[in-house]
């Protein structure tokens, strides 16, 4: 029989807020054990939460640029349950009533436009971090950090659209683009402020109803989702196809071992006892308020690829290459806008600018090489100032000095040579000393002007022009100047 | 002259005319808390030391236009102990916060040391403010100090009692189903519960918080709108707390009440009550008419569901509120074999028997299956409550009742009869479930000399007509003049 799988995610987005989303204390990563916390935070008795304005302005934009309908009154809920991380005893998150709903992000797939429905957008606390002493080193506590508690989360329910291990990786690749784009989340996995639980299940390709489904957590990667989807599904298939059941539960990544492991039956799920929150009011959203943050949103990757593609003739592939981060893209406009042909300043970004900051493992952010530099590079390529092979040299040089591209081709003596005379000498000098060479080209061995190109390049240390010494020599082989 | 038993205005008129000293009258507290307090027990602490301290400081700052804008420079207070305090040992009466030291002040507080107040010391209360006769307290019983051996009401019964035994010139209570108002009206001093959201919540330990309000507990109606002057408003640290201008209440006070339409609910003078009680608030009611107020009888048809209401939101609130103390981060702690097991063995121990009895009430009535049985279903109750109370006041300006069914019973009289108990909210209960302001001021005293209370509710963010009426009617009667012989 075949099977199909069916996969939706809920992904937790850290919004980049300055402050947390229920008190003042900042949000910044990697500080000292708790270092940002504050009675709010922490939990203490007596203290009451008061809404960040800037998280619902954030979950309004991601609703806006993922298709949502934002709901006008909204509002929050106690999640409840007991863990050292969680000082209130329950979680401050939407339930009912969530802020955004009814939306989808287009992915591709096989050529094709695939929308992925969004069920919801909803604001969320995040928990504290609890870090345990290894038992083996003799290690006896635990620590609580509460510097996270309260840290603004967006949590973005897809609808159960997703098919394959492989659309799941592009629907997250869709979300974190948008996010970075938005800037309403820096979308690093590692660091945990993007993360993803997968809700999955198998089931004969002409079935129409679902199967049972397990619930993955714990996948920090665009890999670990694939990875940990395609053990999964298998793993189910494998139990339908031998005639055996499939018990729902949640299951946990384990990265070392390749493998999706029990972590918790249904009979042991949390009853979390949603109950609205009394110390906070209803969100109340009015149009203005969203019209307002309409407009104030970016240029979205789709649109921008398709603009790419339309306003400065790129192939499909460069232009999604290009817009997959904002930055990239405004790099690249940044360039052309100074003059570069687009054509030409995508494929330096693309091969060249690419490989270097891969092998430094940068992003166009830390990029040392600002576009006028490249702009004014390709200007004087443009000018016949210097070719396109010394160009490669010129780039790599700006890149590790930051130099600019005239003073690099100066100081190293760069300058293409147009001097006709200057080449016509090198050339008779050439043709001069290789008799033997110039008589089995005039005897219709053609392809040796190779030969002749290399010894003048080689003469002229690459600085030649190289067209001028192509015609040059033809002529002169040719017999036309005996 | 005892200076302990004079009221706020009073003090700062004696205050400002430089009659008496700040220190004069912190030792006239104290000397006096050293007398009764062995047989009232109002107190969980007391802070002498920082208040004879603070008596120095703020002596030289009183000058004649001082109470324009610190009204209570020099002025001693007691203040109920589910108020956080920062650096004062805050319990709410419960083991579980039995070493516990806010690193916060509540807003309500603040506002009191931004006008120089003196704290006096920490009020015994129910344990987490549940109850209605301060016999939940973790630590001990309060005494009614009418009569010794009975109960001051609950659960602000320290700060009520601690107000008629002149321990303090005024209190702060806290008011969920009626722990400001029964005790004030069983201690014979005057109780306001404000309108929910008119006074910051921030720093009051959440027993219910859609519920709870802060409010004054005085001897008389107009240390009420002083302090309520002082409360009052929006704090950017509450949202519940609601954005509305904050009217001089004091002004109300004095204003002729002819022509006020008094509502009088046919369900509040039911079965149950007793007689004595019944008697002395009609007669109080006839008393308000004879200074020009009418009554007119009204119905407020919901009112039989209002315990079971407030039972079911009061303790589902409550068992979310309370799953922070749990052994982690402050408070009490018992060691376990494991994290659950810490758990379990610091809740056990930490928390009295009607807490966990809350708790568990709580914690059935929002588990999944039950929900919409009990916590969805009384959500709507509380919303036809709600609609009684704005139905009647289309027709009248305030609503008067008893404040409670009976006057101050005996210590373990009710403890073990939990619903017995709960009855004795049954005429404040709904004020709270509605959000609407009520008072309760003295009307009378029993054959056994035990006070009673009356109770008057008014409009959303209308305590203006209520204290104008109590304070006529207190004007025209003797009752709050009266003091216990202790």
């Amino acid at each position: 029989m075949k099977y199909e799988a069916v996969i939706g995610l809920e992904v937790h987005a850290q919004m980049l807020t300055e402050t947390k989303i229920f008190c003042s204390c900042s949000t910044k990563f990697g500080s000292e054990p708790n270092t940002q916390t504050c009675p709010v935070c922490i939990g203490m008795p007596g203290v009451l939460p008061v809404l960040n304005r800037k998280a619902i302005e954030f979950a309004i934009k991601t609703g806006r640029a993922m298709n949502c309908t934002i709901s006008s009154y909204s509002r929050f809920a106690r999640k409840n349950y007991f863990y050292p991380d969680l000082p209130k005893g329950y979680q401050i998150s939407q339930y009912d009533l969530p802020i955004c709903e009814y939306g989808y992000v287009g992915i591709v797939v096989d050529g094709e436009i695939k929308k992925i429905g969004i069920t919801r957008i909803h604001m969320e606390e995040d928990a504290g971090k609890n870090i345990h002493e290894s038992a083996s080193g003799g290690g006896n506590y635990s620590f609580v950090d509460l510097n996270r508690a309260g840290v603004p989360l967006m949590e973005i329910v897809s609808e159960p659209d997703i098919r394959s291990p492989r659309e799941a990786v592009e629907y997250m690749r869709k979300l974190r683009a948008i996010l970075r784009y938005l800037e309403v989340c820096d979308g690093n996995m590692e660091q945990g402020s993007l993360r993803c639980d997968a809700n999955v299940s198998v089931r004969p390709v002409e079935q129409k109803g679902f199967g049972v489904k397990i619930e993955i957590k714990n996948l920090n990667s665009f890999k670990f989702v694939e990875k940990a989807l395609e053990y999964e599904i298998e793993r189910q298939k494998k139990i339908l196809e031998e005639g055996g059941k499939i018990v729902q539960e949640t299951r946990l990544w384990n990265s070392e071992k390749g493998i999706t492991e029990t972590m918790r039956t249904k009979e042991e799920a949390h009853d979390y006892r949603y109950f609205p929150e009394p110390d906070l009011v209803p969100i109340i959203v009015d149009q203005r308020w969203t019209e307002e943050i309409k407009k104030s949103l970016p240029e979205l990757p789709d649109t921008k690829r398709e603009r790419f593609v339309s306003e400065y003739g790129l192939p499909e592939y460069d232009a999604d290459l290009l817009t997959s981060e904002k930055p990239l893209a405004d790099w690249f406009e940044e360039v052309v806008k100074l003059g570069g042909q687009p054509k030409a300043v995508s494929n330096w970004i693309m091969s060249d600018l690419m490989r270097l900051l891969n092998a430094e493992n940068k992003s166009i952010e830390e990029c040392p090489l600002k576009p006028k530099q490249l702009a004014d590079m390709l200007k004087l390529i443009n000018k016949g100032t210097i070719s396109g092979k010394i160009a490669k040299t010129v780039f790599e040089e700006m890149y590790k000095t930051e130099k600019d591209a005239e003073s690099i081709v100066k100081e190293k003596g760069l300058v293409q040579i147009s001097d006709a005379g200057e080449i016509e000498k090198i050339v008779d000098d050439v043709i001069a000393k290789n008799p033997k060479e110039v008589a089995r080209y005039r005897a219709g061995e053609e392809k040796l002007l190779g030969f002749f190109v290399g010894h003048v390049m080689k003469l002229t240390k690459g600085k030649a022009n190289p067209q001028m010494v192509n015609e040059l020599l033809r002529e002169k082989l040719s017999g036309s100047h005996p | 002259m005892k200076l302990h038993s004079l009221t706020i205005s009073e003090v700062r008129d004696l205050l400002d005319r430089k009659e008496i000293s700040v220190k004069d009258l912190v030792k006239s507290i104290y000397g006096r808390i050293e007398a009764v307090e062995n047989l009232v027990r109002a107190f969980l602490a007391t802070t002498e030391d920082k208040a004879l301290k603070m008596a120095d400081e703020v002596q030289g700052k009183i000058k004649e236009e001082t109470r324009k804008k610190e009204f209570l420079l020099g002025i001693p207070l007691a203040i109920k102990d589910n108020i956080c305090t920062k650096g004062i040992l805050t319990t709410c009466s419960s083991k579980i916060l039995s070493n516990f030291i806010p690193p916060h002040e509540s807003t309500v507080t603040s506002r009191l040391i931004e006008q120089g107040y003196i704290l006096i010391g920490k009020t015994n209360m129910d344990e987490f403010a549940m109850g209605s006769s301060t016999e939940n307290s973790g630590f001990h019983v309060t005494r009614n100090p009418w009569d010794l051996e009975r109960i001051p009401g609950g659960s602000s019964g320290g700060s009520a009692a601690a107000v008629a035994s002149d321990g303090c010139i005024a209190a702060l209570g806290s008011d969920t189903g009626g722990s400001i108002r029964q005790p004030a009206a069983l201690c014979g001093v005057v109780g306001l519960k404000p309108t929910y959201g008119r006074v910051s919540r921030y720093g009051l330990v959440a027993f219910a918080s859609s519920l709870d309000q802060i409010g004054p507990i005085t001897k008389n109606v107009r240390d009420a709108a002083i302090l309520m002057n002082i409360i009052s408003g929006h704090d950017p640290l509450d949202s519940t707390s609601v954005p509305l201008p904050v009217p001089d209440f004091t002004a109300a006070l004095g204003k002729d009440i002819k022509g006020v339409k008094l509502g009088v609910p046919k369900e509040y003078f039911i079965e149950g009550i007793e007689r004595e009680v019944e008697v002395l608030v009609k007669d109080a009611i006839k008393k308000l008419e004879t200074l020009g107020a009418i009554p007119i009888e009204i119905s407020l048809p919901h009112t039989g569901y209002a315990i079971a209401t407030y039972y079911i939101l009061a303790t589902s609130e409550a068992s979310s509120n309370l799953a922070r103390y749990d052994g982690v981060k402050y408070g009490f702690r018992t060691e376990g074999k494991d994290l659950m097991d810490m758990y379990k063995n610091t809740r056990a121990q930490g928390f009295g028997a009607e807490i966990k009895r809350r708790i568990m009430l709580g914690t059935y009535a929002l588990s999944s299956g039950y929900y919409e049985a009990y916590y969805k279903k009384a959500q709507q109750v509380r919303t036809l409550i709600k609609q009684d109370f704005e139905k009647a006041f289309q027709e009248v300006d305030i609503i008067v009742t008893p404040t409670s069914p009976t006057v101050a019973f005996k210590v373990g009289e009710k403890i073990a009869d939990p619903l017995q108990m709960y009855l004795s909210d049954i005429f404040t209960i709904s004020v709270n479930l509605a959000g609407v302001p009520g008072i309760s001021i003295p009307c009378g005293f029993t054959a056994n000399n035990l006070p009673v209370g009356l109770q008057l509710i008014g409009r959303h963010f209308d305590e203006e007509s209520i204290l104008k009426v109590a304070y006529a009617y207190e004007q025209a009667t003797e009752w709050h003049k009266r003091r216990p012989n202790l």
